[in-house]
């Protein structure tokens, strides 16, 4: 497969157009959150508890100057901005998605090179990851961050430690299939280095299927991360992240439902993009495995 | 056949041995004193000291995890410091409740799935088909909770149709049992269904494609039974494959959904768990879980043999 041509069928792609796009703009409004007509996520204003959706009112910084502010999600019980906790909420999901999902392919790469091109290390990395894939990956994350408490290193390693066996099952699989191909043999014969036909030769051939990979692991580590701030056991409850948004809402649910759909929907649609910037992926870059599922 | 359970059987044992292996490593890794961990914060020294000798915290670690696994092997998990009563008694109680979801959902989606999956790949590439796959990918990217809020908000406080949350014990009749299940498994099943039915077309479809469909179809049988009889049947084996997958998604789900909706099981076990640090049961939790995924998958293996013929160990 020439590299221009599939650039430009993968740009060619609406899935991937239109996945990339939502996902630019979140990204870009995540950076830009200060400069978006937000305060201070973490900012505590008694005197605007529990507001609705569009509501104007004031809130005292911490220097004791008020300024006039408009709800445009409402506020918590705290009486924190529901719009500045979401939006400086995406950093942390977009990060921990983006950081979870390097770190499982990397491992997951190292891994599953050595076990398919160093035959004397297959059977024991391979019963390795069998016995980490039987335990649910929630579960794996649940304990390993309880174990550690919560922080955007630990959750971000607690994520991609479960996703490691998969990766390393599917490089596994294509340096197989690879190590068989004439032009390994060839390097083989020229007396190449071992360490230099894996990343130099074998490598670079299992890139499409990775970055497919890459995509759908970062789904589920923003899923996860939801997940864990949501159940009281991820990132510490002051750091704004969509899960801990809604971890606050519970137990108003029945008066103040946006504070749980807001950050809800924000997360459904940021998820839902990278699955359809995935689907888009594997469409133009993997057309074997887009045929298999 | 035999030959072959039995080799089956025994290929389980290095995965439960390296799940033992993990779980055992899981309390080591973290910082500070096991025993003291294990004793949970308002323990008096006699009891940290207690629990040291009892799992021999003095002797090399793989002296302890022989320990440890001569322990697990006799079905003693150790004792819950917050519930004060031992792991395997705490995981009994909670079984019931996390059992009656589980079964519900999964019955529910594979009812749901398996008829929409093979529609669409019978229409293959129309409005249904089209339809099926947008709402799976929906299914992968909404979050079980904001699901599950939504039909709270909808179902149990706007309609007022069901109740917002608990469980009822089977016990005490069908009817308030199933009626403080159907939102809690109706939302676990959207993943599932999506799972399923994404699988189930493509398996349906690749059977489509065969000659003995176009001979079936030559012969004049009726295109339902050629989609019944034919297709479907030879689609089995990776449809009932990835319901064993997953069990481990539904692990997940079920961790959220209790929580979501109160109900006194396993998943809300594991999450009250974590909070207090009670580490015996969290330890003892992911051993059962993992025990049950791997049995699932052992009977899933086994099952191949009786949906297709062909298959012969």
């Amino acid at each position: 497969m020439d590299r221009e041509s599939a650039w430009a069928r993968v740009r060619r792609n609406w899935p991937v157009r239109i996945g990339g796009a939502v996902l630019a703009a979140l990204a870009l409004t995540a950076l830009a959150a200060p400069w978006l007509g937000t305060v201070d996520p973490t900012l505590f204003d008694p005197g605007s508890r529990d507001l609705v959706p569009g509501r104007l009112g004031e809130i005292t910084t911490l220097d004791g100057e008020i300024i006039k502010h408009t709800f445009w999600f409402g506020s918590d019980s705290f009486g924190r901005d529901i719009y500045s906790r979401v939006l400086y909420g995406a950093r942390v999901s977009l990060a921990v998605g983006l950081l979870a999902a390097l770190l499982a392919l990397a491992f997951g790469i190292v891994c599953g090179l050595c076990a398919g091109y160093l035959r004397w290390l297959d059977g024991m990395v391979m019963r390795f990851m069998d016995g980490l894939m039987a335990i649910p990956a929630i579960l794996i994350a649940i304990a390993l961050v309880a174990m550690w408490r919560g922080s955007l290193a630990t959750v971000v390693v607690a994520i991609a430690i479960p996703e490691i066996p998969r990766v390393t099952r599917l490089v596994r699989s294509l340096v197989l299939s690879i190590r068989e191909e004439p032009y390994v043999e060839a390097a083989v014969a020229l007396g190449t280095p071992t360490r230099k036909i894996m990343f130099g030769h074998i490598l670079p051939n299992t890139v499409a299927p990775l970055v497919v990979q890459g995509t759908y692991i970062c789904a589920s580590a923003i899923l996860v991360e939801a997940i864990l701030s949501f159940l009281g056991v991820g990132l510490p409850p002051d750091i704004p992240t969509w899960g801990n948004i809604m971890a606050e809402g519970r137990p108003q649910f029945n008066l103040y439902p946006h504070n749980i759909f807001i950050p809800g929907a924000f997360l459904a649609v940021t998820v839902l993009a990278v699955n359809i910037l995935g689907d888009g992926l594997r469409d133009t870059l993997d057309p074997k495995m887009a045929k298999r599922v | 056949m035999l030959h072959f359970i039995a080799r089956r059987i025994l290929a389980t044992i290095p995965v439960l041995a390296i799940v033992a292996v993990l779980v055992f490593l899981l309390l080591r890794l973290t910082p500070g004193d096991p025993a003291a961990i294990l004793a949970g914060d308002a323990a008096s020294p006699a009891q940290i000291a207690q629990i040291r000798a009892n799992l021999g915290l003095e002797q090399p670690i793989p002296v302890q995890f022989a320990i440890w696994l001569r322990h697990l092997a006799a079905g003693d998990l150790g004792e819950s410091f917050y519930y004060k009563v031992q792991v395997t008694e705490l995981i009994a109680q909670r079984l019931e409740p996390t059992l009656s979801l589980a079964a519900l959902t999964i019955v529910f989606a594979v009812l749901v799935s398996v008829p929409l999956g093979s529609i669409a790949a019978w229409r293959f590439g129309g409005w249904f088909d089209r339809g099926l796959m947008g709402f799976s990918v929906l299914g992968f990217s909404v979050p079980v909770f904001v699901l599950a809020y939504m039909l709270i908000w909808l179902v149990s406080l706007k309609l007022g149709w069901l109740p917002v949350q608990g469980y009822q014990r089977l016990a005490g009749g069908v009817w308030p049992w199933l009626r403080h299940l159907i939102l809690p498994s109706l939302t676990l099943s959207v993943i599932f269904i999506a799972l399923i039915a994404r699988v189930t077309r493509a398996a349906v479809l690749e059977a489509l494609g065969e000659d003995y469909i176009r001979t079936a179809r030559a012969k004049g049988l009726p295109e339902s039974r050629v989609l019944v009889r034919h297709a479907i049947a030879n689609a089995a084996v990776p449809i009932v494959t990835v319901i064993g997958i997953g069990i481990a998604l539904l692990v997940g789900g079920v961790v959220v959904t209790e929580s979501v909706y109160a109900i006194p099981g396993l998943g809300r076990l594991t999450v009250d768990a974590v909070l207090a640090r009670d580490f015996p049961t969290i330890q003892g939790v992911i051993l059962f879980f993992s025990l049950v995924y791997v049995g699932v998958n052992l009977l899933i293996d086994l099952s191949y043999v009786f949906l297709d013929p062909r298959i012969r160990y």
